[in-house]
């Protein structure tokens, strides 16, 4: 209670003083409380909190059934550092033409992601893959569709400085935030122990404190699988069913309570009409077997993450779903198909029209944003916030109905 | 693997399992003793029955199903502790019991079984992921996917079940820890009878499997003994793998003893794109890329392409290499077997490796890929070839290990209430109640003065909420979860202070 205090007089201190450099109204202040779902320790970190907690896994892989434990999450961070992650991931500053921000490609309002089957970069520029969403990121071990990025630090290069992407480099970017009185402010306070100039290094773990803080693990499955089971429908526990069973074996990859067992699979989806076929993971790694593999996403949210596949290939889930069974390799062509080799899962369940419908049910109950973040309504840089909206969204915000 | 294939200077083609490259047809190293030091997992049996620690306690009630009632309807109704006999019946249903702590247990009478039927178009018999679940004495048959899968139980016990063409897998637990598959019967199966996956401390004993593709199957599991079974005309006998791709990487400590595996001669029928489809018809047991397989005391005859084929993941068809996945097969040991009559029509990729190796006679055992650590007992016991590498074993028997099973059940951890009531008010409340900021719900710090000393009071509102404030949206009901559960959350949210 007097920490809070005390942070609180130690603001309107630079409130203050913002309000001299800024002649503004109001400024920005970092939050001295975490994230929902997070445990502020007295030391100022904020520790994770899950159900799950209570189970365990074996190995420790956490991977299992209904009640078993989450992989180890990344989480001890600062309610600061979580903050100031999120006026980063918000703020267009940090592309090359101040145009887009993170958020431009995972917006909160489409389950952090932008609807786009490929994503659009600065300018325009079409990119080849789709922006997955962010929630839970916190478990995952691996990042990109190709699963070349170990940690959300060396994933977010590759945005930030593909020229198709955001197009900023770290000389613009440290310029950017450098000159930058708030930022600097805000940095210091987020990292009051180290003093000088912002680093890449800081801007790097404040955006990753703030994308591991998103949290989804209160869907209606998870009250099922805690025990409820008055919170599936028949339909969705039918489906659950179907997505357990070894005839469709989707939880064989896509592995509860995660709904990933976070490996690579070749899968043999086709590419969008006219597009080149992509090598994924077998471009990316030295192991030519990867060819045409995948690093198998989370299901959680999948209800609101259309369209699906690496490329965007199904525009709803059932088609994503019926992919499944309409044969091994079925999409490929056949010079890809010698050259693939093909997940053992991938066969021919031969599932109904109606199950598929189950399915698709089922994957609804994997919905669940109760810890939504909001955006900021002022960002640093005073650029508007957000910055080049998901199309989906813009069109929605003109009326534009295309 | 071409280039290994190069190197080798002959042609040889693909085996059915795979390229046979590595092969190490020369040098002898049966002057060194490996011994079983670090070997074996500790005997953790307090010397009690198999059962002690698996399977449902049956200290609540017994319900009763009979023929034209639904298994299902009982599981939805029971509490742990209950036991649900099913009578003699046809029972055309998928169950899946996410619960822990029941016995589903089939009453045979006058030779009457209740008989699960999938008819062919139902997925699965019997799902569980609930702990302590014992699953006995029932005819399935006719399903797609399996006829009993477990999905992360622990301390499960399926027995006494007749399988009979269930689709791809028979008897399936995936990522449990501590369980026993005893005294079933399976047959006509298209990929594994008995699939252990991922699974730790099991024990899979007086089981016949036939007229399967597989007859037995541990993968990428730990500390497991696979003895006195009846495994006979499968495609192949017994399979300890390492399958790489899946998230637990590592196969070792397992035991396969006292089997009988003959005659496994059945004409391959796996789908296609199945590791298994990959197996020659003919094949005793194959361990890839495990470590730390002990092989005693097995009758391994008339399996017509090999006894024993040991191999690496290099050298088997079409399989996803994996780098986190060790892919050897690592201080196996081979101890005394009855081994006969094995090898008699082999495929023509083994001949060409017989004749490399200078072996006339037909082969028992075969090893293709480096294989560090490994050991036979007598290195002139039965013809072999390709182990070159391996030491004489300085142990001859597992007897002192009579099981892998706990002595008590896996994960019957006590939580605290406080535990409990941390995870409820981060995991689920501080979606809406922050200590000292109006989000969703009002702060914590306000329902700490309305309700100081009355957690009572928390839970009575939060199970049924009404709506109180103009300014906030009305609460949902949190009845989802446990009484317990709410209470520990009440008091814990009480005690919050920052």
């Amino acid at each position: 209670m007097s920490k809070r205090l005390q942070s609180k007089a130690v603001c309107a201190a630079f409130l203050c003083l913002s309000l001299s450099a800024f002649n503004a109204a109001a400024d920005i202040e970092l939050r001295d409380f975490c994230p929902a779902g997070f445990e502020l320790t007295p030391d100022n970190a904020c520790v994770l909190h899950t159900l799950y907690d209570g189970y365990d896994s074996l190995q420790g892989a956490g991977v299992g059934g209904l009640r078993s434990a989450l992989p180890g999450a990344r989480d001890g961070f600062s309610p600061q550092q979580i903050d100031l992650g999120r006026y980063l991931f918000f703020d267009p500053i940090l592309s090359g033409d101040d145009s887009m921000s993170c958020a431009s490609c995972h917006h909160p309002e489409l389950a952090f992601t932008d609807g786009q089957g490929r994503s659009t970069g600065i300018s325009g520029a079409q990119t080849r893959r789709a922006a997955p969403s962010l929630w839970n990121v916190a478990f995952l071990e691996r990042f990109f569709w190709d699963a070349r990025a170990e940690s959300l630090e060396a994933q977010m290069t590759g945005p930030l400085y593909s020229p198709l992407e955001m197009g900023s480099n770290p000389a613009e970017l440290l310029q950017d935030l450098g000159e930058n009185e708030r930022y600097a402010r805000l940095f210091r306070e987020a990292f009051p122990m180290r003093a000088g100039p912002v680093t890449l290094d800081q801007v790097y773990t404040a955006i990753a404190a703030f994308e591991t803080s998103l949290i989804s693990l209160n869907s209606r499955y998870d009250q099922y699988a805690h025990g409820y089971h008055e919170a599936l429908t028949g339909d969705e526990i039918a489906g659950l069913n179907i997505f357990r069973s070894f005839v469709a074996r989707c939880a064989e990859c896509h592995t509860p309570p995660l709904f990933t067992n976070q490996q690579i699979a070749v899968i043999g989806v086709q590419e969008p009409d006219g597009l080149p076929f992509d090598a994924g993971a077998g471009e990316t790694s030295d192991n030519p077997t990867w060819r045409g593999g995948f690093r198998v996403p989370s299901l959680r949210n999948v209800a609101l993450t259309a369209p699906y596949m690496h490329s965007g290939t199904f525009e709803t889930l059932r088609g994503a779903a019926e992919f499944y069974t309409l044969g091994r390799g079925h999409a490929l062509p056949d010079e890809e198909k010698q050259r693939m080799i093909l997940h053992w899962h991938i066969w021919e369940p031969e599932l109904s029209g109606a199950e598929l419908d189950l399915l698709v049910a089922f994957l609804g109950a994997l919905t669940d944003e109760a810890f939504l973040p909001d955006i900021p309504e002022l960002v640093p840089s005073g650029l508007p916030p957000v910055g080049k909206m998901p199309a989906i969204l813009e069109n929605l915000a003109t009326g534009n109905t295309e | 693997m071409n280039k290994t294939l190069v190197q080798l200077g002959v042609a040889v083609a693909l085996l059915t399992v795979g390229a046979i490259a590595g092969i190490k047809y020369a040098g002898d190293n049966r002057a060194t003793v490996v011994d079983d030091a670090a070997r074996f997992a500790a005997a953790s049996s307090a010397g009690g029955a198999l059962t002690q620690s698996v399977g449902g306690s049956a200290s609540g009630r017994v319900l009763e199903v009979r023929d034209g009632e639904s298994i299902q309807a009982a599981v939805a109704e029971a509490a742990p502790g209950d036991v649900i006999r099913v009578y003699p019946g046809v029972y055309i249903e998928t169950v899946y019991i996410d619960k822990d702590d029941l016995v589903l247990s089939g009453v045979i009478r006058d030779g009457e079984w209740p008989i699960l039927e999938g008819e062919k178009t139902l997925n699965d018999a019997v799902l569980y992921s609930g702990n302590d679940i014992t699953i006995e004495n029932l005819r399935i048959q006719h399903y797609k996917g399996n006829a009993i899968m477990g999905q992360a139980g622990n301390n499960f016990l399926i027995r006494n079940n007749r399988v009979i063409d269930t689709g791809v897998y028979g008897i399936f637990p995936e990522f449990g820890t501590n369980g026993l598959i005893s005294h079933n019967v399976l047959s006509e199966i298209e990929d594994a009878a008995i699939y252990v996956g991922m699974s730790d401390n099991i024990h899979v004993a007086n089981n016949e499997v036939f007229d399967n593709v597989a007859g037995i199957e541990i993968e990428n599991t730990r500390h497991s003994i696979v003895e006195d079974n009846y495994v006979h005309n499968n495609t192949g006998g017994v399979l300890i793998f390492i399958t790489p791709g899946l998230p637990i990487k590592t196969t070792y400590d397992n035991i396969v003893r006292n089997n009988f595996i003959v005659d496994n001669n059945t004409p391959n029928f796996g789908a296609e794109g199945s590791i298994v489809a990959g197996i020659p018809a003919g094949t005793g047991i194959l361990n890839m890329a495990a470590d730390q397989t002990t092989i005693e005391g097995n009758v391994i005859t008339g399996n017509k392409v090999i006894g024993i084929l040991i191999t690496d993941h290099m050298n088997a068809p079409n399989l996803t290499l994996d780098p986190e996945a060790e892919p050897n097969s690592d201080e196996i040991a081979i101890l005394h077997n009855l081994m006969w009559d094995n090898g008699t029509d082999t495929i023509p990729e083994i001949t060409a490796l017989k004749t490399l190796s200078m072996v006339d006679g037909d082969v028992d055992i075969l090893n293709v890929g480096t294989s560090t650590g490994s050991c036979i007992l007598d290195h002139d016991q039965y013809p072999t070839v390709g182990l070159g590498d391996f030491g004489t074993c300085g142990f001859t028997t597992t007897a002192d290990i009579v099981t892998y099973l706990l002595p008590e059940p896996a994960e019957r951890r006590e939580i605290t209430a406080d535990e409990m009531g941390k995870r409820a008010y981060y995991g689920v409340c501080a979606g809406c109640h922050a200590y000292n900021v109006k989000m969703i719900g009002p702060p914590t710090q306000i329902i700490q003065a309305l309700y100081l000393d009355d957690p009572q009071g928390i839970v009575d509102y939060i199970t049924n909420p009404v709506k109180k404030r103009d300014d906030y949206p009305e609460m949902p009901p949190q009845n989802y979860l446990s009484e317990e559960v709410r209470r520990a959350a009440a008091e814990y949210m009480l005690t919050v202070r920052q």
